[in-house]
């Protein structure tokens, strides 16, 4: 046994016992993951029939469906870059801002919690604030600010744009640290050496450097938007007609009266989601390269 | 210099009043049940209803099992790929990243397609098969957190070195697992179990289109018929999360995010 090396062993003889001990993790992933994702893909490639078909595709056109799809897209799109460019700033000024030292534990904990805390009890907390007798809303108010006088309502876009940022910040901040704890401290100090100007140290070192990885961060949160329900639920019921809520009311009761065209709905998503982290990935992949 | 410093403050100062608000807004809602003076008269509410606790006890449970089924599943592999099937590593962290790539709502909706009442394993026709599916469910979306835990913990500590010396003691595979691995990787299963917790304790999308009377949807419900009770939920949900990921650091796991809602 001990003379023979261990690739041809292996190639003789399969690990039954290590095949035996990954065996369950495969059928779990193949019952409870792949599976119903396939039936849902076969589901809407067929007609009514069984027989293949794009006409359900073609139907993701009609306005219903388009304008939620729109309006998802728009919210995580919003919610995602608004919140990168905040985590960044954040995350920058906690670690190169000259901050007192307990700025960055306390942000990085917070952050931990916060990117947890959501679904139905953030739009509690988000009625309780921004809502018409949220704490910010009557105290505008007394101060003369009528915030819902000026068309603002916590049950709209922008109202669940801001709700949305209380954990998209915090993931910004998460993901992006370690690409900020990346940059050198060296080259800073190399470049105030050659006499550059801390504005193009930024411009020509830092960010160039940061880009990628804040922008697939970017992608990350833009997809965790895109998938999100239960806070938009929550807030708005099923008045605010983002994709998932669309999809909610089709598994609920075929409000479509086309299950094959609700798979469509389910796999544009899926579409959606998985594009955005593919392109997460590749960028990831390029800066490690850099790296 | 002070340009940039005084920039940094701004930022964190701005960072604070939002992060800070709702949860002082929150606070000071969910004391104004009774008119004219702050109370804890919502809390009382919440606590003494047969909702929250038939509810939270629901899916608590469902929590626990959760824990132990994605233990079992996750620790065997992670340490069997790691020793003895390297050549699987790729496929399998595929898979545990397929949760956070797809929607809950598209798998769930997978999931009542595939197992629903007319299917070939109608799981979803039997109380208890639902609440399986609902586990099941969980376990895929705590995998992604459970399985970089375990798999950080046994990076750590030379799984390979202990192997050897318990083989050479002449224990067995199994043995070796429970006795000599698990428990040199406590902290790593305790950081995924404490995360799972947080993200199944309230979750809504897969408990309520699977109709299952877990805490979620009676927060949704909660919050669509009062007033000041959600608010002191709330309250409750955030202590809670803050509980779970502050255990997570005193086991001494990394602080992790979920990107999955």
């Amino acid at each position: 046994m001990t003379s023979a090396p261990a690739a041809s062993r292996r190639i003789r003889l399969p690990d039954w016992a290590a095949w035996l001990g990954v065996a369950p993790f495969f059928v779990f992933a193949a019952m409870f993951l792949i599976a119903p994702t396939a039936w849902l893909l076969v589901g809407a490639f067929q007609d009514g029939d069984g027989a293949f078909t794009l006409a359900n595709f073609v139907r993701l056109g009609q306005p219903s469906i388009r304008l939620s799809y729109a309006l998802s897209l728009e919210i995580s799109a919003a919610s995602a870059a608004l919140g990168a460019l905040f985590g960044l700033a954040l995350a920058l000024a906690a670690l190169r801002g000259g901050l007192p030292e307990w700025v960055r534990p306390t942000l990085m904990t917070f952050s931990g919690v916060a990117s947890n805390f959501a679904g139905v009890p953030l739009a509690f907390a988000f009625m309780a604030t921004l809502g018409r007798l949220g704490l910010v809303t009557v105290l505008l108010r007394t101060l003369g600010v009528d915030l819902y006088a000026h068309g603002f309502n916590v049950l709209t876009f922008w109202g669940l744009t801001i709700t949305y940022l209380y954990f998209q910040i915090p993931l910004m901040v998460l993901v992006v640290t370690p690409a900020i704890d990346g940059l050198r401290r060296e080259w800073k100090e190399a470049a105030e050496t050659l006499g550059a100007s801390a504005f193009q140290y930024w411009r020509m070192i830092a960010l160039p450097v940061l880009w990628p990885s804040a922008l697939g961060a970017a992608l990350l949160l833009f997809a965790n938007a895109f998938g999100a329900i239960a806070t938009a639920y929550a807030l708005t019921g099923s008045s605010f007609n983002i994709a998932p809520i669309l999809l909610y009311a089709q598994i609920r009761g075929d409000v479509l009266h086309d299950p094959n065209l609700g798979y469509a709905v389910a796999v544009g998503m899926l579409a959606i989601t998985g594009l955005t982290n593919l392109a997460y990935l590749a960028l990831r992949s390029r800066t490690e390269r850099l790296r | 210099m002070t340009r940039g410093r005084f920039g940094a403050w701004a930022a964190a100062g701005l960072g604070a009043v939002y992060f800070l608000l709702p949860l002082i807004a929150t606070f000071e809602f969910s004391l104004r049940m009774r008119r004219g003076q702050y109370s804890f008269d919502a809390y009382a509410a919440v606590f003494a209803s047969g909702g929250f606790q038939a509810s939270f006890l629901y899916s608590t449970g469902l929590a626990l099992a959760t824990i132990v089924v994605a233990a079992a599943l996750v620790v065997p592999t992670a340490y069997f790929v790691r020793l003895r099937l390297p050549h699987l590593a790729g496929v399998v962290e595929f898979i545990t990243l397929l949760p956070l790539v797809i929607p809950a709502i598209v798998l769930v909706f997978g999931y009542i397609r595939l197992y629903g009442s007319s299917s070939f394993l109608p799981l979803t026709s039997t109380s208890l098969g639902a609440d399986a599916l609902l586990m099941f469910g969980y376990v895929g979306l705590g995998l992604p957190y459970m399985y970089r835990s375990v798999d950080t913990a046994l990076q750590a500590i030379d799984a390979r070195t202990l192997t050897e010396a318990a083989e050479s003691q002449g224990a067995g595979s199994l043995r070796i697992l429970f006795q000599v691995i698990l428990p040199n990787i406590r902290s790593g299963v305790l950081s995924g179990a404490f995360l799972t917790f947080a993200i199944v304790i309230g979750e809504f999308t897969f408990a309520s289109l699977l109709d299952r009377p877990a805490f979620g949807p009676y927060l949704q419900r909660i919050g669509a018929s009062r007033a000041y009770e959600p608010a002191a939920l709330a309250v409750i949900a955030f202590a809670l999360t803050w509980a779970c990921l502050g255990l997570i650091q005193l086991v001494g796991g990394a602080p992790q995010a979920s990107t999955r809602r």
